[in-house]
């Protein structure tokens, strides 16, 4: 039975399992360009942003198309709303890396600010946690997805802290630093912001796999 | 508040079991809609409600059925008012061959009796206004109701039912022989009367029962397998055998 539609849903779930490697692989080079000064790395990040865009319009337009042809039910629905939202998530996520890469744009031909020490250690939590969010959505896992979401505290902290040491021991001190300490501030922004953006992958994951709602109801995680 | 409820209710064609201890609760002025694969008992379980299986040689019926509290499978029941109370729309429009003002009256002579031509035309008037075929037919009242389109004679069917003011609707299949143009316009009329009656649908179309019920259950081999809100079923069925009938998986 539902063979087709099954193998319809395969290579939907194929397709965003792509479109996550993708958003994984352009945090991943925008951080390494960052630590390398590494010029044609960013720009390589920002150039293959296109391709994440059409992935995005095909994955939806799948997805629409199979509700349309299909109109699916109980976990197939659930199955299909959530990987519409994880879809327009991951092309967030990868138009962060590409802010991530404009900002060493502006950082590659400056003396470097400070040794980087939070920034790398933020962007392996974002790394993880999209990861994470990945396999859960893949595997339908729910308690990875929960681990997703209780993670992202941690990822804030670190982002305060490499705020307030910016701000404070440079900015502050000496104005000048500013045009190489905001883009440092931003790139951990742009982490952060991953980081919430995983979030809500995680906690669409939950809803498919549990149909419980935990978005907004941080007491039912 | 529940209209019909049923308890440990079971029933036998003969041998056969079709119906196994349904456990159920219907609410006044809410669609309930009955799915399941053919053969599981949902149109017996419909038409337990207005005792139609009696008419079927050797069924036999164990348990309750509480309508308005009061139990219709008891010695005492009064079948003709209880099909008064309760009344049935079928698969396929079925008017009587007559004009369409004597398929509306035809329940008045028979429940109520001799009633004088204005009343009846009263009756009429508000019947068809009830089933939104007023405007349409107002002019040709005494028209044969067979030379109506199918959609008109499903429609008509229902007026003739409201005419004798039943509490309760039950419809099995009635927009199967139907278009979906007619189709969309028999559950635009299935949400207006909601307000004024309990209905309850059995269809085969799952669309139709995402879009226009409230409550749905799901029957599987004579077992009520689930029953619960209809945004619930169809997002987030509890049982294994719901997801998979309604995912297309059963079978």
């Amino acid at each position: 039975m539902q063979r087709h539609f099954d193998d319809e849903l395969k290579e939907l779930h194929k397709e965003i399992l792509q479109m996550g490697v993708m958003a994984q692989e352009a945090i991943y080079k925008s951080i390494e360009a960052l630590k390398n000064r590494d010029k044609a790395l960013a720009e390589d990040v920002i150039n293959a942003d296109t391709k994440i865009d059409r992935l995005e319009l095909i994955i939806d337009e799948r997805c629409v198309d199979l509700i349309a042809r299909h109109q699916p039910m109980a976990g197939d629905l659930r199955f299909l709303t959530t990987g519409m939202k994880v879809n327009a998530e991951l092309e967030r996520i990868a138009d962060l890396a590409v802010d991530i890469a404009q900002r060493v744009l502006e950082l590659v031909d400056k003396p470097l600010l400070k040794p980087l020490i939070d920034i790398p250690k933020l962007s392996v939590i974002a790394q993880k946690m999209v990861r994470d969010a990945i396999d859960s959505f893949v595997n339908r896992d729910a308690e990875l997805a929960r681990k997703v979401v209780l993670s992202d505290p941690e990822a804030d902290k670190l982002r305060n802290i490499v705020q307030d040491e910016l701000i404070n021991d440079y900015m502050a001190k000496d104005p000048k630093t500013a045009s190489r300490a905001v883009p440092l501030l931003l790139i951990a922004r742009h982490l952060e912001r991953i980081c919430d953006h995983t979030t809500n992958i995680a906690e669409d994951v939950i809803y498919m796999v549990e149909a419980k709602v935990v978005k907004h109801h941080p007491e039912e995680i | 508040m529940s209209k019909i409820t049923t308890k440990n209710l079971n029933l036998w064609y003969g041998s056969f079991q079709a119906l196994k201890d349904v456990n159920s609760s219907f609410q006044a002025n809410k669609i309930t809609a009955i799915i399941g694969p053919s053969g599981c008992g949902k149109s017996t379980l419909l038409r337990t409600f207005n005792r139609m299986n009696d008419l079927i040689d050797g069924v036999r019926t164990k348990g309750e059925i509480l309508i308005d509290n009061e139990d219709i499978l008891s010695q005492q029941a009064d079948l003709v008012s209880l099909r008064k109370k309760v009344g049935m729309v079928f698969q396929r429009p079925n008017p009587f061959p007559l004009s369409i003002y004597e398929n509306i009256v035809f329940g008045q002579k028979i429940h109520v009796g001799r009633v004088n031509r204005n009343a009846l035309d009263g009756i009429v008037e508000n019947s068809l206004k009830s089933v939104l075929l007023w405007e349409e037919l107002r002019d040709k009242l005494n028209t044969p109701a067979l030379r109506l389109s199918l959609e008109q004679k499903q429609r008509l069917c229902i007026a003739r039912l409201i005419a004798v003011k039943p509490d309760v609707l039950l419809m099995d299949e009635p927009c199967s022989t139907l278009d979906p143009q007619a189709t969309a316009k028999i559950e635009e009329l299935m949400r207006e009367l909601k307000n004024n009656y309990s209905i309850i649908i059995v269809t085969h179309n799952m669309q139709q029962a995402a879009r226009v019920s409230d409550d749905t259950g799901f029957m599987l081999l004579g077992e009520l397998i689930e029953f619960a809100r209809t945004e619930d079923i169809f997002t987030k069925p509890r049982d294994k055998r719901t997801e998979d009938y309604i995912t297309g998986r059963y079978g």
